[in-house]
């Protein structure tokens, strides 16, 4: 397209330039030019790079093609096979009880973080320093063995009668283990984002709702948390995203989720490759669809946060826009054109 | 609004101390540091209900700490302040005083209005949403009717037409205005206004100004923070000169603003001039 308009393009500055020169000679008068229509600045580089990465998609695209070790045709097998379906639903059931524990725990961790009773606040915060030290790996493994340590988990007074109990290595399943590995350490993580949200609140909100007679649990409920969403919900976005690629840890302990399912096939049939490949692929949709979802909830909280009228649930559902905002600079630079090529 | 025949027959007439109604507001020997800055020493004040009182002095004078004590936001280090007879923030039991729970604080604030300097609208709200939340969160009051009543406010504010808006898109006025409807929501024996029309541009403070004009001809008992010198000169009933912690002067605005007897006073107001 540059190719085409270039020679056009040159001999209008050209002409331009020595319009410039004439009118320069008389200081009082400023030329008469209009803008609208002017040419835009070529950029050679972005099309040398845009070819660069051309020749590479297209080796890309060979290789993909022509390497007989993607086994395509099992790839396209294993995809809609229903065991991998069941691991599938494993991994998203897995994400989402685990990131309800972890946003749960991590907005009471951080509430009493910020509270004013001193030794709760140091617990809350031991139990983020605790949690945030440790790869999640290793909770995981430690959760999964829990029964060495605790051979029996009973509840009951402390130090008196026990209420209800049983053998820890029937109580903890791997998905138990996993649940709260995964759970408890997002927790940590969340607390922070909740706190740094609350924290991003201005006081004045607080103050105000107060001086209105509202209690402090209703402050935060109504008031507080809301607001705070709009700083919570971006960074909660990628923790369910980080969550959702994560519980490929549970492999370890032997829990059938997406991971665990191809490798037990792979183990047998040794089609290592075409099933890494599915497995590949449906964490890529899901964390397509989550990215999807994640720019609808932030759109929601976005709303009253900006001087332009706030747009309805269904009306970014659809992706419906608003008027674009300055219509009349677009109309004009349409009808200018043609007046300069006469020129 | 019990005030109405009252006020329509003198508008702008000081109250007579005589006629006036009980003392709605007394502090006696009010101090408050913060860390070894000690920044209220010793203020007492009666606020009678239906009066206009206006709190005038410096920056760093104290005024908007005292106000902020009215409704417990701030807490008292020494003395005592009674609003409609309670003890705010405590509790007396035969010679000892308790501090009240946060809940019984909460309690108190409900007859208290009060309207900030930066508004402070919740702005994930739209301005009916602003006004209903405290009637229908805290007085229980049913939707319907909180949502009438709050309609009402505004078109007193003169801003019907932006119930369904977002702070936000609201004029710095217009914000005022509709803190002030919520703030009337709860329908308080006592308003509280600290500096409200400092943030605003000079040509929106007057339509802040006219709205609370409007309250003080209803007859609502009115305590405000403000350097508007001709607001205090035509609507209070009283003005009171605060300095260093102390309120030096106080009086009927000629007395205080046309003939001051403290030197501290005359050099602020002639700052005004």
């Amino acid at each position: 397209m540059a190719t085409a308009h270039s020679p056009t393009t040159t001999t209008t500055t050209k002409a331009t330039q020595s319009a410039q020169e004439d009118t320069a000679a008389a200081p009082d008068t400023v030329p008469a030019v209009d803008v609208a229509g002017a040419a835009p600045v070529r950029h050679p580089l972005r099309w040398l790079s845009v070819l660069v990465l051309a020749v590479l998609a297209a080796q890309l695209g060979h290789f993909l093609v022509t390497n007989p070790n993607f086994e395509w045709s099992t790839v396209g097998g294993y995809f809609g096979a229903q065991v991998i379906g069941e691991g599938i639903a494993t991994t998203i059931e897995l994400t989402v009880v685990a990131m309800l524990i972890g946003i749960v725990g991590g907005v009471l961790v951080a509430v009493g973080r910020m509270s004013e009773n001193r030794v709760l606040s140091a617990v809350c915060g031991a139990y983020v320093w605790f949690f945030r030290g440790i790869p999640v790996l290793v909770q995981l493994v430690f959760w999964y063995n829990l029964s060495a340590l605790l051979p029996r988990i009973s509840f009951g007074v402390p130090f008196g009668p026990e209420f209800i109990g049983g053998q820890t290595n029937s109580l903890i399943t791997p998905l138990l283990a996993a649940i709260l590995g995964l759970g408890l350490n997002e927790a940590a993580y969340m607390a922070e984002i909740v706190r740094g949200g609350l924290l991003g609140v201005d006081q004045g909100q607080t103050e105000a709702a107060a001086a209105l007679g509202m209690g402090r649990a209703r402050i935060l409920r109504r008031v507080v948390l809301p607001q705070a969403m709009r700083f919570i919900v971006p960074p909660t976005g990628s923790q369910v995203i980080n969550m959702m690629k994560a519980t490929s840890l549970v492999s370890v302990i032997a829990l059938a989720d997406l991971l665990y399912t191809v490798q037990s096939i792979y183990n047998r049939t040794f089609e290592t490759i075409p099933l890494l490949i599915v497995a590949c692929l449906w964490y890529l949709v899901m964390t397509s669809v989550l990215y999807v979802g994640q720019s609808f909830i932030e759109r929601y909280y976005a709303r009253g946060a900006t001087r332009n009228a706030p747009q309805g649930f269904w009306d970014f559902a659809f992706f419906r826009r608003r008027a674009a905002p300055f219509p009349a600079a677009r109309e004009r630079s349409t009808p200018s054109t043609p007046e300069k090529e006469t020129r | 609004m019990i005030k109405d025949a009252l006020a329509t027959d003198a508008p702008a007439d000081p109250v007579d101390p005589a006629t006036a109604g009980p003392p709605l507001v007394v502090a006696h020997d009010v101090h408050k540091r913060f860390g070894h800055l000690e920044v209220l020493r010793g203020i007492d004040l009666e606020v009678r209900a239906g009066e206009v009182v206006v709190l005038l002095g410096p920056s760093g004078s104290g005024k908007s700490t005292f106000l902020r004590c009215i409704n417990h936001l701030e807490q008292i280090d020494a003395g005592s302040i009674h609003v409609g007879g309670r003890l705010i923030g405590y509790r007396r039991s035969g010679s000892r005083v308790h501090h009240l729970r946060p809940r019984e604080v909460t309690r108190q604030r409900r007859d208290i209005g009060m309207v900030f300097q930066h508004f402070n609208l919740f702005p994930h709200l739209t301005v009916l949403s602003n006004v209903m939340e405290a009637p229908v969160g805290v007085l229980r009051t049913p939707k319907a009717e909180a949502r009438e009543t709050a309609l009402a406010l505004l078109e007193r504010v003169g801003l019907s037409d932006k119930a369904s808006a977002y702070p936000r898109q609201l004029s710095g006025g217009q914000q005022q205005r509709v803190a002030i409807a919520r703030a009337l929501a709860m329908r308080p024996e006592l308003m509280l206004f600290d500096e409200p029309t400092s943030a605003l541009d000079p040509e929106l403070v007057g339509e802040v100004l006219a709205t609370m004009r409007d309250l003080a001809r209803d007859g609502l008992t009115m305590l405000v923070v403000t350097h508007e010198i001709g607001f205090a000169k035509e609507v209070a009933d009283r003005v009171v000169f605060m300095d260093g912690g102390r309120v030096l002067e106080s009086g009927t605005p000629r007395e205080v603003l046309d003939h001051p007897t403290h030197e501290r006073t005359r050099a602020f107001l002639g700052r005004f001039l």
